[in-house]
């Protein structure tokens, strides 16, 4: 392993989601706000049981106003199609030129069942591993197709090599799925995979699918310890750990002035809260904050859930990111233009064209 | 076709002219679009749907039309070849277009057989709110185990039950549509039918146009009476007009006991267009398209998945195989049936011979969509004359280019057909059932009195 700590440059996400907000614009605006910090990526939770827009289809619909950030909406799993899914999620790489991700997550209560009749509410840890076959029968079908496939070759009338299309004869435990997709394999090759860890049983499907991993620490110590053994895992499922990328989740209310609220807390911190570790104060000791942590090279960098939205993230983008940038500690501009670009990921080897092993 | 003398007269001399409606469909995964033209782009790059979409609107067109595709099609076993392979999920392209456009209605086919109504209503509502009212929804049906093989569903449902169970798909998708109080208050839903046992709160309050517009694609008795039940557009595929006129009059027969009025269902068919200078040079041109969309590797697989054997032996410049299809042979997989084999058979045979076509001429002839062909002026003079008759309200247009295949029209035909009076020279309204001329859809009588 090349890096055992989290010390290269700082990767930065913010949520842009917004309580009872149906149109375009709020969710525009949000998202081109983080692209002008030149964040990593935004993300938007979604959820069939609470009121709420389609989150893949609002950050569809920002796609070709926006230009280099990363788009990352919550897909749940346990009542969607897994075909469905994946290829929602690949046609979101191709309007966004190679900008998506998707956050897995799963629907565990009756209520949301009762949303669909087909299937009584399951405990967590069942759904977390179909949401575990849904990101690998995903990554199958984007695979399915090779980068290569169309030919259009007049001579023999062939628009494909089908050679270069391949069944995946998928077969879990709750679903099956023969494939190929009907999707041409994404500009990423796979759209990045996102999965926040706060839920125990999303842990194992984090350290085996995820390109990205969030999680909750209430301090560098206990995140560095969370990202160790995220590494460790992921090595035992035969990955790199280097190719994961472990994020701390923080609200942040910066709704307090230049400085943290609580006496000592800039720099130090986060507090606890319901929903998560909150940080509460200014933009100047938010970007301590940050950068301690990056000195005890805890994380790879933080995924910023803004408690007021649209004041919390101006004040994120015109306060904390210049001080980061000034720093050294952060881009100033976007050097790529994919999303796993932006997160110094390599483009996925294909899965089906490694098989055929063609020695040319 | 015929005209009368008064239709010739300039604008201003028939201010009563019936409005045409103009839609575009993207061109899809099938051999009528030409891939082999040097001005042939990428069916998948965003960049393509865009050029289109604008084009549309440019055109003042109604709505753009994206298909759906749920498995790869197959031919004796393996992935289809011949033809564009590999399209977007439609309505993740839409949403992408509501950024690019401003007034353009977004039409996706989403199947009712392999989705569930809540997470559909939703993901049109979430289009219509985010598009500021311009969603469509063409709801189509599928029992093809072949597709099953992709969904949790499997294949499993008989041609009764799969309209039954559309029926009831879309109706819950009204409920749930419906189940926000005018405030903008969530409120629950219940709903318990032969396919559907569901409840609990939707997710979004009503969307701008009320409920997204309804499309119904298909000409059997069920598909005719679901459309004059449930849709707002029906899209069709008659290829004369005497046929047009003869479907429009028994669709729109069926709408008043259903207490609906002609003008709540838009009839419109499915059909190619290609100019020319002159009529002569129209017609050289429609049959360069046609033989480029049925090569000789084409043609035999046509007759192959008619003939249900291989046919590779064939020479596609000789004539048809004396031989009998083989009924339900399995050799064709993901492909609208042509109706019984050995009477297509025997009819193309008869064709054959009667006109001396070999095999790739007979499968040309055979294969053709309702075309308008000709000059910019003859083109315009037909499709007002097809719609002022009655044979339809409107037409989809489907070009053979990506994503070049409209701009002709909307260049040359389009301020024709505004010359004539007969088309829009704005949008009057935002929303795609504003420029259709459709009524929202009131709420069930069981909100009247709600004072929030």
């Amino acid at each position: 392993m090349t890096t055992s700590t989290g010390r290269g440059l700082l990767h930065l996400a913010a949520a842009v989601d917004q309580p009872d907000t149906y149109d375009a614009d709020p969710y525009l605006t949000l998202t081109r706000l983080a692209e002008r910090g030149a964040l990593d990526f935004v993300t938007l939770g979604d959820s069939f049981g609470r009121p709420g827009p389609d989150a893949l289809a609002v950050l569809s619909r920002v796609a070709p106003a926006t230009a280099r950030i990363g788009l990352v909406p919550t897909v749940t799993t346990t009542h969607t199609e897994p075909f469905h899914v994946q290829a929602a999620v690949a046609t979101l790489d191709w309007v966004s030129r190679g900008r998506a991700g998707w956050r897995p997550e799963v629907s565990a209560t009756e209520e949301e069942a009762r949303l669909f009749g087909r299937r009584a509410a399951a405990p967590a840890a069942e759904l977390w591993g179909e949401a575990g076959e849904v990101a690998d029968v995903a990554t199958r079908l984007w695979d399915s197709w090779e980068d290569d496939a169309e030919i259009r070759d007049v001579a023999t009338g062939r628009f494909i090599d089908r050679e270069k299309l391949h069944h995946v004869d998928f077969q879990g435990a709750t679903f099956s799925v023969r494939g190929p997709s009907i999707v041409p394999r994404p500009p990423q090759g796979h759209p990045v995979t996102v999965v926040d860890t706060a839920q125990q049983h999303a842990f194992d499907v984090a350290a085996r699918h995820a390109d990205v991993a969030l999680v909750n620490a209430a301090g560098p110590a206990q995140a560095a310890a969370v990202r160790a053994g995220l590494r460790r895992r992921a090595a035992e499922y035969g990955r790199d750990p280097d190719a994961l990328r472990v994020l701390a989740a923080l609200r942040i209310d910066l709704g307090g002035g230049e400085h943290a609220a609580v006496p000592g807390h800039g720099g130090g911190g986060p507090l606890p809260s319901e929903l998560g570790p909150l940080y509460r104060g200014g933009p100047v000791d938010l970007a301590d904050l940050v950068a301690a942590w990056h000195r005890a090279g805890a994380v790879d960098g933080f995924h910023l859930t803004p408690v007021e939205p649209r004041r919390d993230l101006e004040r994120l983008v015109n306060g904390t990111v210049p001080l980061l940038q000034h720093r050294g500690l952060f881009r100033t501009f976007y050097p790529g233009s994919t999303f796993r670009e932006h997160l110094g990921l390599a483009r996925p080897a294909n899965q089906y064209a490694a098989l055929a092993g063609d020695p040319s | 076709m015929t005209t009368t003398a008064g239709r010739r007269k300039p604008r201003g001399h028939r201010p009563l002219s019936k409005q045409i409606h103009l839609a575009a469909h993207f061109p899809g995964v099938n051999n009528t679009t030409v891939w082999t033209d040097p001005l042939s782009r990428s069916q998948i790059d965003f960049a393509s749907f865009e050029h289109l979409a604008r084009t549309a609107e440019r055109g003042l067109f109604d709505f753009f039309f994206l298909a759906e595709g749920l498995r790869l099609r197959e031919h004796k076993g393996r992935v289809h070849d011949l033809d564009v392979v590999g399209r977007p999920e439609s309505l993740t392209v839409l949403n992408a277009l509501a950024a690019v456009t401003e007034r353009l209605g977004l039409a996706a086919t989403v199947n009712a057989t392999f989705n569930e109504p809540y997470e559909t209503a939703r993901r049109f509502a979430t289009l219509d709110h985010l598009s500021g009212g311009r969603a469509a929804w063409n709801v189509v049906t599928s029992s093809d185990a072949f597709t099953g093989e992709n969904f949790r569903r499997g294949g499993y449902l008989d041609r009764a039950d799969r309209y039954t169970r559309a029926a009831e798909f879309v109706a819950t998708a009204r409920e749930l549509w419906d189940s926000w109080t005018p405030g903008g208050q969530s409120r629950p839903f219940a709903h318990t039918g032969r396919h559907f046992d569901i409840e609990g709160e939707f997710t979004l309050p009503r969307s701008p146009q009320g409920h997204p517009v309804v499309i119904q694609a298909g000409d059997s008795p069920e598909g005719r009476e679901f459309a004059a039940s449930a849709a707002d557009v029906i899209f069709t595929r008659h290829g004369t007009p005497e046929a047009g006129r003869a479907f429009y009059a028994d669709v729109k027969g069926r709408l008043a006991k259903y207490g609906r009025t002609a003008g709540d269902l838009k009839i419109m068919p499915g059909v190619t267009v290609v100019l020319g200078d002159t009529a002569a040079e129209a017609q050289e041109r429609a049959a360069g398209i046609r033989r480029r969309q049925v090569s000789p590797q084409n043609a035999l697989l046509t007759l192959e998945q008619i003939w249900g054997v291989d046919l590779s032996s064939y020479d596609p410049d000789g004539p048809l195989p004396d031989i009998d299809p083989v009924v339900d042979s399995g050799l064709s997989q993901g492909r609208t049936k042509r109706g019984d084999p050995r009477a297509v058979a025997e009819q193309w045979r008869a064709l054959s011979r009667a006109k001396g076509l070999s095999i790739r001429q007979t499968v040309i002839e055979t294969t053709a969509r309702q075309s308008f062909i000709g000059t910019p002026q003859a083109v315009a003079a037909e499709l007002d004359e097809f719609v002022q008759s009655d044979a339809a309200d409107g037409f989809i247009l489907v070009p053979h280019l990506t994503p070049g295949g409209l701009d002709e029209f909307v260049d040359q035909v389009v301020p024709l057909l505004q010359e004539r009076g007969a088309y829009r020279t704005e949008y009057t309204g935002t929303t795609l059932r504003s420029h259709l001329g459709l009524r929202e859809p009131v709420r069930p009588a069981r909100e009247e009195g709600l004072t929030v």
